[in-house]
């Protein structure tokens, strides 16, 4: 039963978000009073629930599973349908039969993260003692504890050992923090246009995308949903200052270059005379309903209060000492939100951890976003490192 | 004391190229070992698939770098000028510099990182010192462009070309052992065993050393 865009042009975003958000399409794992979630924030949060999907089949010797952590947006609907927008999975070029994350071989799981709002517990979820979302109720989550959620998630499932944990973006956070954190569950790692901890400029563009939500009057605080209102404004501001992150100036010069939209002549106004205004105007209409306001500030925060090297006396090889989880990092030339001085640097502590590690630099235009496109190196590179891994491993 | 060796060089069962077989000869196996300057991975391959080694590469190319990859080696990309000093100590048994060494800016550092990381280190090198450079030199007055050596003076890679004779005394001057040592021409025949250094320096295409720390 998917739901189709109609639904979303007809307003009906509420109601099916506010569907997904404790009753998601997807599978769901439920963690009871006795299975508490310990977060870094000091507090235990209990009960709470993981939604995810599984591609493949896990093999008998459970060996054959791959972790697919997403990025700040994404959800656990790698590929299929995705319930709200009606649009395809997220990293359709990358997973299926006969892709480089060939589900043909492999058991492909990816969850919804902690503090997201497509079925796993974030804050627009019920809390259960006050029946409401939880609102700014929620302590704040960080990307280790998104790990230690997926960590019992995979004890759910009976998995002992992943043969690969992978992702873009916050997806590459959660790659190295699996390394880093359960190095015996994790036989390779293979972050993408990630870093080991967020810079100060990508803090600072957070912030303004916070900043833009909870200056937008409906945000009421965090509790918009008491009376139906939602800051669509303010959060349609901020996807469009990052989103502008996500690309690259020559990106952005090849698709739009200065030519106007639907006009030969600009306005001497304030509408959206430039294509690029237009296009940007969209990705933020369209992103407000398929994404709640208050899970964009935890996640974002997420990610800023990440830095590996901090949680391990300072030293980025700490983190990594006497790993035996074989890397690949992979960055983009383009990308200046994870520019590849960040994965050099991971590369550098790897190397002095004596860690074996595969790092390669695709040289394209897409900037930050490359990972989700149609990048044929990036194919090949995913694809000869995971046939490495599973050969070394023993899968066929 | 070194030990020069008349090495069976078998290229053609491998179909591959001669100074790597060698190479591959002077590493035990499944030993560790860090190939600099892997260029598209075919050594690495090699010591893989023949010698079981624990392999890992550094390369400039970015091109290089990501074919190594697709194939599923550990390959990274960086400079050997510099990103040698990032790798502890002893990290590796065998650290491999495989006709990479005259396109280094500091071949004598390279070669001291290389034995600070790994026990072991091999190098192979064109000889700058065989006949037929020289005769180019002498009789046409040019820089030689070879078989090996293709590229004009101004576009070349190679900025420090070395005969066999100084890099002998290179690892004389850097205090190293001489385990094994290699020349052979361009069809892969080596050169006599028992024949006297300039001998070999007159006659040998390339050369491969295998060297290791005195202590």
């Amino acid at each position: 039963m998917s739901v189709t865009r109609v639904d979303i042009i007809a307003g009906n975003r509420t109601e099916a978000m506010k569907r997904e958000v404790d009753e998601p399409h997807s599978e769901v794992a439920r963690f009871g009073a006795g299975k508490p979630l310990k977060l870094d924030a000091g507090v235990e949060l209990s009960p709470f629930q993981i939604a995810y999907t599984t591609q493949g089949t896990l093999n008998a010797a459970r060996s054959n599973a791959i972790l697919i952590c997403h990025a700040l947006t994404g959800d656990q609907y790698v590929v299929g349908t995705h319930p709200v927008t009606g649009r395809p999975g997220w990293w359709e070029t990358l997973v299926g039969p006969g892709k480089p994350i060939d589900t043909n071989r492999f058991f492909v799981i990816c969850s919804n993260v902690i503090g997201g709002c497509m079925g796993t517990t974030g804050p627009a979820s019920r809390n259960s003692e006050t029946g409401e979302p939880y609102g700014l109720s929620l302590p704040v989550v960080t990307v280790p504890d998104m790990v230690r959620a997926q960590s019992m998630l995979l004890d759910h499932l009976g998995i002992e050992q992943l043969l690969c944990v992978t992702g873009g973006s916050m997806g590459a956070m959660q790659a190295l923090q699996w390394a880093a954190a359960y190095p015996e569950r994790v036989f390779a790692s293979l972050p993408i246009a990630g870093a080991a901890r967020h810079s100060a400029q990508n803090i600072a563009f957070h912030e303004v995308g916070r900043q833009a939500v909870m200056a937008d009057p409906d945000w009421k605080s965090g509790v918009y949903f008491r009376d139906g209102s939602f800051p669509r404004r303010g959060l349609a501001v901020a996807r469009m200052a990052a989103h502008i992150t996500y690309l690259s100036d020559s990106a952005l010069h090849r698709k739009f270059g200065r030519q106007l939209q639907d006009r030969t002549a600009i306005t001497f106004g304030f509408d959206a005379d430039f294509q690029v205004e237009s296009y940007l105007r969209h990705q933020g209409s369209i992103f407000v309903e398929r994404f709640d306001a208050n899970s964009y500030l935890y996640i974002t925060r997420a990610m800023d209060y990440f830095d590996l090297a901090a949680d391990h006396g300072g030293s980025l090889a700490n983190a990594f000492k006497n790993t035996k989880t074989r890397f690949c990092l992979i960055s983009f030339t383009s990308d200046w939100l994870f520019p590849t001085a960040e994965a050099r640097q991971i590369v550098h502590a790897l190397n002095a951890a004596s860690a074996s590690v595969s790092f390669a630099e695709i040289e394209t235009d897409k900037g930050h976003d490359a990972f989700l496109l149609d990048e044929p190196e990036l194919y090949d590179i995913v694809r000869g490192f995971l046939n490495s891994a599973a050969r070394a491993r023993g899968i066929t | 004391m070194l030990a020069r060796e008349d090495t069976p060089v078998s290229a053609a069962q491998h179909g591959t190229r001669v100074d790597l077989v060698v190479i591959a000869d002077m590493v035990k196996r499944g030993s560790r070992v860090l190939d600099v300057g892997s260029g598209d991975g075919e050594l690495l391959r090699l010591l893989s698939e023949t010698r079981g080694v624990d392999g890992r590469g550094i390369e400039i190319s970015r091109e290089g770098v990501n074919r190594c990859v697709a194939k599923g080696l550990a390959v990274i990309q960086g400079d050997a000028d510099i990103d040698l000093a990032d790798y502890p100590d002893d990290a590796f048994d065998y650290v491999i510099l495989s006709q990479t060494l005259q396109a280094t800016r500091r071949p004598r550092w390279v070669l001291e990182q290389m034995l600070r990381i790994g026990r072991n280190a091999v190098v192979s090198f064109p000889n700058f010192g065989h006949w037929k450079i020289r005769l180019e030199i002498l009789v046409r007055g040019r820089m030689p462009i070879t078989e090996n050596l293709p590229e004009n003076w101004y576009e070349t890679p190679n900025i420090h070309f070395c005969t066999i004779r100084d890099f002998v005394e290179l690892t004389r001057e850097l205090d190293v052992r001489m385990n094994r040592a290699v020349a052979f021409n361009s069809r892969g025949r080596a050169v006599r065993l028992n024949a006297p250094w300039w001998f070999w320096n007159m006659f040998g295409e390339q050369a491969v050393f295998l060297l290791s720390r005195k202590n």
